[in-house]
């Protein structure tokens, strides 16, 4: 109980000293949010291995003091190498933050179609309070966890994405993250809300991208809202430098016969845990919330999922995918809650692990829940090594091993990658895995091709 | 060609081949017959450089150069190959790729260019008709999914692909209709050529009539017991291995 009192209070202290310079300082009803935000934290506190959800993960020491945030220092923080990371993005539509701070000059909105406003949350604190006010005032703080509580009282960063009614986009928007080159350690907490309106579809990829090699501490809460017959993709790719703690809470709604589609893609990060929340409120609604990661060093990723079926014929389906090498861990805590009226619901939840090393570890809770009795819901975990058997058949055709191990891999991983329905991000996400693949291996294309 | 000289190999810390010798030359083709147990794919994965067999004693010469520190794929560049008993099924490889990836670490191997996508999907085309094989398997996953009849086909159309100098067959034949081992055999006996040595690991006599051995060896516990020429074969499926102290299966 001290220990945790002691990583709680300096987090409590930066509030105190910033809260005058967050965003929306002038507006009531954000600073009452705000203040019930820290106080919730106050008396939940950072999470220990005790917290459930946390289980598995211990949070490293934070010295927060020691961590600033460009958007209360009030001006900009170093960056070079940016446009070269830039290079490679998808080239579209989007929004660049630069550790934390929204870059209009690497950012692009020309090509903003009607029905669509997608903007940086300081800006909409501005152009549009009356609607943050509405996503974010409910009865009662609705967050239950440290962080998040931590995240809305301090959220000084995120976007705003919304789309009208029957508006439908095929082409990827895309939300650009880059943290790492500064001259302190950043700290974070993106606010995000997305609401796509009944009808409506679109995709939305975020990169979080560590460049160059300084701490960061990203704590980001997204709140998201797929109205009837929407459809939303949402990837997440994820390369975080090895300093990087970063944190992300996902809430979901999903309407009748709507669709939410997530795909969270991470290599690198100290700590890199998301856990995302689905509550299927429609009847026909369905998720899809996948995810691979690929670590190596020390790094830790988490990976939690609790989906709530509450009402009749909803579908959830979960293909998580790890390779894990030298002493890095992976955790899976995914739960399916079904509830009584939840008639006819289809769960499907699998967790994955591949170990390079006998040094790493895997930590995989997969739960169901079920209060209805009209259910088919099945779960699965498993943890191996490299197929000795395979890894001999290829080198016994003349595959050198490095090309073997690589080809072994990449195939584990590819099973994960066919939940991707977005083929463009597919293909990103495949050239990431070879990036991440030691030594030679295949081109992309070629496995793309095949 | 293979010059197998007083092989020892264990499996397990367990002594299975007990001093084979063996000479096969280019052109010929050799049957290894033989009941269950006696070491038949133990001998096929000591030529082929599986881990954890271990050659304790006596040398696997080719074309007069020691295999016996060599690694697998060195071998299989070299012109070694090897059709599994029990090809392994890899999900989420397909079988156009791991071609493709095998054809060219063979061809860098021995300074030659690498097949570019077009290049090698018109040679494997090519090759999956003049074998009989459709081509919906090279898309599928390696072995995945594939009935025992395709797994073989399967090896063989690997072999074709990487062109060998040494084939050694084990078992190649075991679990195929008629229809399969003819496809198979058919590949194998298109392969026969005065540069190249073919070794037929089999239980059974019924794929020598197919394929035509030059010569044929009894192998049991451990051992060469007897060679002799095709109808060799023909005694073995009449008195079974009883005479090398085996009982009838
Ligand atoms: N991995 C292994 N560990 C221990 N013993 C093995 C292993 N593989 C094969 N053996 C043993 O080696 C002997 C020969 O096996 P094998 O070469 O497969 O025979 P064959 O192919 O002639 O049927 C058998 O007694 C078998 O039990
Ligand atoms: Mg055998």
């Amino acid at each position: 109980m001290v220990m945790q009192m002691n990583a709680t209070q300096p987090f409590v202290d930066q509030f105190d000293d910033v809260q005058s310079r967050l965003p929306g300082s002038k507006l009531p009803w954000l600073e009452a949010f705000r203040k019930a935000g820290i106080e919730k934290f106050s008396t939940i506190g950072v999470p220990t291995i005790k917290t459930e959800a946390w289980k598995y993960t211990r949070l490293p020491n934070i010295d927060c003091k020691e961590f600033r945030s460009a958007n209360w220092e009030n001006g900009q923080v170093a960056v070079n190498a940016v446009a070269e990371f830039l290079s490679d993005a998808l080239n579209q539509i989007r929004l660049v933050y630069v550790n934390g701070i929204i870059r209009p000059d690497l950012s692009n909105l020309t090509n903003l179609p009607d029905g669509i406003s997608f903007e940086p949350l300081t800006q909409a604190l501005e152009s549009d309070p009356e609607f943050i006010e509405s996503q974010l005032c409910t009865e009662e703080l609705k967050y239950d966890q440290g962080f998040s509580a931590l995240n809305a009282a301090m959220m000084e960063s995120g976007t705003i994405f919304r789309v009208a009614k029957g508006v439908q986009v095929k082409e990827p928007i895309e939300i650009v993250h880059m943290n790492g080159v500064a001259d302190a350690p950043i700290i974070g907490h993106p606010h995000n809300v997305f609401v796509l309106e009944a009808g409506s579809q679109a995709t939305l990829v975020m990169r979080h991208a560590g460049i160059g090699t300084s701490a960061y501490f990203n704590n980001a809460v997204t709140e998201i809202v797929v109205g009837d017959s929407a459809i939303l993709k949402h990837y997440t790719l994820q390369t975080d430098c090895m300093e990087a703690i970063h944190l992300s809470t996902v809430n979901v709604r999903v309407g009748k016969d709507a669709t939410y589609e997530t795909f969270n893609f991470a290599i690198g990060g100290r700590l890199s845990r998301t856990e995302t929340r689905v509550r299927l409120e429609g009847r026909g609604a369905h998720c899809n919330l996948s995810g691979a990661y690929m670590m190596r060093g020390r790094e830790h990723c988490d990976n939690i999922t609790i989906v709530d079926h509450l009402v009749p014929d909803t579908t959830a389906r979960e293909v998580f995918k790890g390779v894990l090498d030298d002493e890095a861990r992976g955790v899976f805590q995914g739960k399916l809650i079904v509830h009584k009226y939840a008639q006819r619901t289809n769960g499907h939840q699998l967790s994955r692990a591949l170990l390079l090393s006998d040094r790493a570890e895997m930590d995989a809770k997969p739960e169901l829940e079920i209060y209805a009795d009209d259910v088919k819901c099945s779960h699965g975990a498993t943890t191996g090594q490299i197929d000795e058997n395979a890894l001999f058949y290829l080198r016994s055709r003349g595959v050198p091993e490095a090309l073997a191990r690589n080809l072994l891999i990449q195939s584990f991983i590819a099973e994960a990658l066919e939940e991707i329905s977005d083929e463009k991000v597919r293909e990103a996400i495949a050239g990431l895995v070879v990036h991440w693949l030691p030594a030679d291996c295949f081109s992309v294309d070629e496995w793309v091709q095949a | 060609m293979l010059e197998i000289k007083n092989l020892h190999a264990t499996v397990g810390g367990k002594e299975i081949l007990k001093g084979i010798n063996l000479t096969v030359n280019a052109g010929e083709v050799h049957a290894i017959m033989g009941p269950n147990g006696s070491g038949k794919s133990t001998l096929s994965y000591v030529i082929s450089g599986k881990d954890g067999y271990e050659v304790t004693e006596g040398q696997i010469l080719y074309n007069g150069i020691d295999l016996t520190e060599m690694e697998p794929e060195i071998r299989a560049a070299e012109g070694v190959f090897l059709a599994f008993q029990y090809p392994v099924e890899i999900p989420g490889v397909p079988n156009v790729t791991f071609l493709k990836e095998a054809v060219n670490a063979v061809r860098r191997h021995r300074g030659e260019d690498e097949l570019d996508a077009m290049q090698f999907v018109k040679m494997i085309k090519a090759k999956t008709e003049e074998l009989g094989i459709a081509k919906d398997m090279l898309k599928r996953a390696v072995n995945v999914g594939f009935s025992g009849g395709e797994k073989k086909r399967n090896e063989i159309l690997q072999m074709a692909v990487l062109n060998p100098k040494l084939a050694v067959l084990d078992e190649t034949d075991s679990g195929l209709d008629i229809d399969a081992l003819k496809i198979v055999s058919d590949g194998v006996n298109q392969l026969r050529s005065d540069e190249r040595a073919i070794l037929v690991i089999t239980h059974y006599q019924r794929l020598l009539d197919h394929i035509v051995p030059d010569f044929v060896h009894v192998l049991a516990h451990g051992k060469i017991q007897r060679s002799g020429g095709k109808e060799l074969a023909f005694e073995l499926e009449e008195k079974g291995y009883a005479e090398y102290g085996v009982a009838a299966e």
